[in-house]
């Protein structure tokens, strides 16, 4: 039984790792062909490369703009999320206390909001904005996502700040506190577990999102990562060295992320599916 | 609760806490949605500033327009694939990686990673793999199936788009399915074993029908995503080769920001909403009749 388990269990092992170097195959190809030349990866993909030169990196880092559309992208991200998780949660707990009819009737709208795709609002939001003249700039992209985004992160906020007891609050108010001051110094902090769910699923989301940018953020100064990474793809087809290396500086800053929060992220994920 | 003292205070506070998120929810999603249900009822060329009012002309050209209603079918088609293959792979690698496993959280990171990057850089890095190293390792062993590029030819290259669409989100709803089975509770799948269930009937009468709204969770946002497909059809396949791959969001994006069709564009769009939240709402309706309790 036991050596028959054992059997089991190292096929399985050895199952998944096939599955896992299948999955990361392609960015392993993607990382071996950066530092090669244009002819060696063209005439053999899959060999190592002769000799580690950066001439590519230094080449896509130069062509993509990329310190200028690595600054927008932190921007617009950081800014977006620190936006929608502060907002958000303040919403969330403004209606979960004030339980009108008007207050659930304005969150089941959020909601039900959800189930609308982009691509049903993309047309008129761009007629709407670009003819009040608000389009090309990092706000007014920041100003989109924070509509975006309050939805869902209301509704996971919502169900969280039922579970905060409401005597809390009113030892609080009744030691002094106005109610802005509680928020802030009581629910936002004890909030905080949800918060990092709401920031994971958001900065996931943002950073990487291309066709929101692409309507809004027109001149080349204000692109951001995925931006540049397409129209650097668009123009130089062929070049397939520094192409690489320009996918790479756009997976890198994620993948470097990822190695040091890896739990939160995953557990991120866990947490703001269960609805 | 205590609440604040007059009526200016009160209005104050609520201002302060709904005032900001509730402007940008009504003036990005809901005033630009209602004003794009007026917009399919115009003609608006997307230069001019004004535009009269066409009736149901849009909708008219929307049902005439065959090119769309195809994309709609290979959009379901890919959706169908593609949801099916994701599901199916996300659950057994869950499965596997719930089963005690040395390392399965490294595992679980790894088959992630690719939900770190956007559609667009993961669409180009496959264009390169689909015609550079396939099309490589089939020359040099003499494999015709992957001999010339698979983005070449209309068939494959819609099989490519879903061999990449699996590849991208199996890892997300995987770690959705890794939560859902960790619940499981583990003393009914022991009680089972003792009375001497088998795998297979532990799996069909236990472990499936607990998992119902990990399932449920799962097949919405794998819906969602695969119908709004965009980036990735940009990146990969560019709707090529000659439009065979064209996935419904690019034909609407065509046709409004391309042909400057804005009001079929938006019409087509908005029948794209109505069928989509159609689709979802009937499957979560259906499938939570499916619950069980432990």
């Amino acid at each position: 039984m036991e050596n028959r388990n054992g059997a089991l269990a190292f096929t399985k092992f050895i199952a998944l790792l096939i599955c896992l170097v299948l999955f990361i195959f392609p960015f392993a190809m993607l990382l071996v062909n950066s530092f090669k030349e244009n002819k060696a990866i063209t005439s053999s993909p899959l060999s190592l490369p002769d000799s580690f030169s950066f001439a590519n990196y230094t080449n896509a880092f130069g062509k993509m703009s990329y310190v200028s559309a690595f600054s927008n992208s932190v921007v617009i991200t950081v800014v977006s999320v620190v936006l929608i998780s502060f907002l958000a949660a303040m919403t969330a707990h403004y209606f979960v206390r004030n339980q009108t009819k008007l207050n659930q009737y304005t969150f089941f709208l959020m909601v039900a909001a959800m189930i609308i795709p982009f691509q049903a609002i993309m047309i008129p939001l761009v007629k709407i904005y670009g003819s009040i003249g608000f389009l090309n700039s990092k706000w007014a992209l920041i100003y989109m996502y924070a509509g975006f985004g309050s939805p869902l992160a209301v509704f996971i906020y919502h169900g969280f700040v039922k579970s905060i007891p409401a005597e809390l609050e009113e030892a609080a108010l009744i030691d002094g506190c106005t109610r802005t001051q509680t928020f802030f110094r009581i629910v936002f902090p004890v909030l905080a577990p949800t918060t990092v769910t709401i920031a994971i699923l958001n900065v996931l989301w943002i950073w990487n999102d291309f066709l929101l940018p692409s309507l809004v953020l027109i001149s080349p100064d204000e692109r951001t990562l995925p931006l540049s990474t397409f129209y650097f793809f668009g123009t130089y087809t062929v070049d397939y060295g520094p192409l690489m290396a320009g996918l790479m500086l756009t997976i890198l800053p994620v993948l470097v992320v990822y190695l040091f929060a890896q739990k939160y992220i995953i557990q991120g994920v866990m947490q703001g599916s269960i609805k | 609760m205590i609440t604040e003292k007059g009526l200016w205070n009160r209005l104050r506070l609520r201002l302060l806490f709904t005032g900001p998120t509730l402007f940008a929810f009504l003036a990005v999603m809901i005033i630009p949605f209602l004003y794009g249900i007026y917009l399919t009822f115009t003609n608006w060329d997307g230069i001019s500033t004004s535009s009269s009012l066409v009736g149901f002309e849009n909708y008219v050209s929307v049902f005439k327009d065959t090119v769309f209603w195809q994309s709609f079918l290979l959009t379901l088609k890919y959706v169908f694939i593609s949801v099916a293959l994701i599901n199916i792979v996300a659950f057994l690698l869950a499965y596997v990686l719930t089963s005690g496993l040395k390392g399965q959280s490294i595992f679980r990171a790894g088959f992630f990673i690719p939900n770190l990057v956007g559609g667009i850089v993961l669409g180009f890095v496959w264009q390169f793999i689909f015609s550079n190293v396939f099309v490589y390792v089939g020359k040099e062993l003499n494999i015709p199936l992957f001999s010339a590029s698979w983005l070449a030819d209309p068939d494959k290259a819609f099989w490519s788009m879903i061999i990449v669409t699996v590849w991208q989100y199996a890892g997300y709803m995987m770690v959705i399915y890794v939560a859902g089975l960790m619940n499981v509770p583990k003393d009914i799948l022991e009680a089972a074993s003792i009375d001497g269930a088998s795998l297979w009937t532990k799996m069909r009468k236990m472990i499936l029908p607990l998992m119902v709204p990990s399932f449920i969770v799962c097949i919405f946002l794998s819906l969602q995503r695969c119908f709004m497909v965009y980036d990735l059809n940009l990146s990969l396949t560019k709707g090529g080769p000659f439009k065979s791959t064209e996935m419904v969001s690019m034909h609407v994006y065509e046709k409004a920001f391309l042909s400057r069709d804005y009001g079929v564009g938006q019409a087509e769009a908005f029948v794209l909403f109505l069928l989509v939240a159609t689709i979802t709402i009937a499957q979560v309706y259906f499938s939570k009749k499916l619950e069980v309790e432990a």
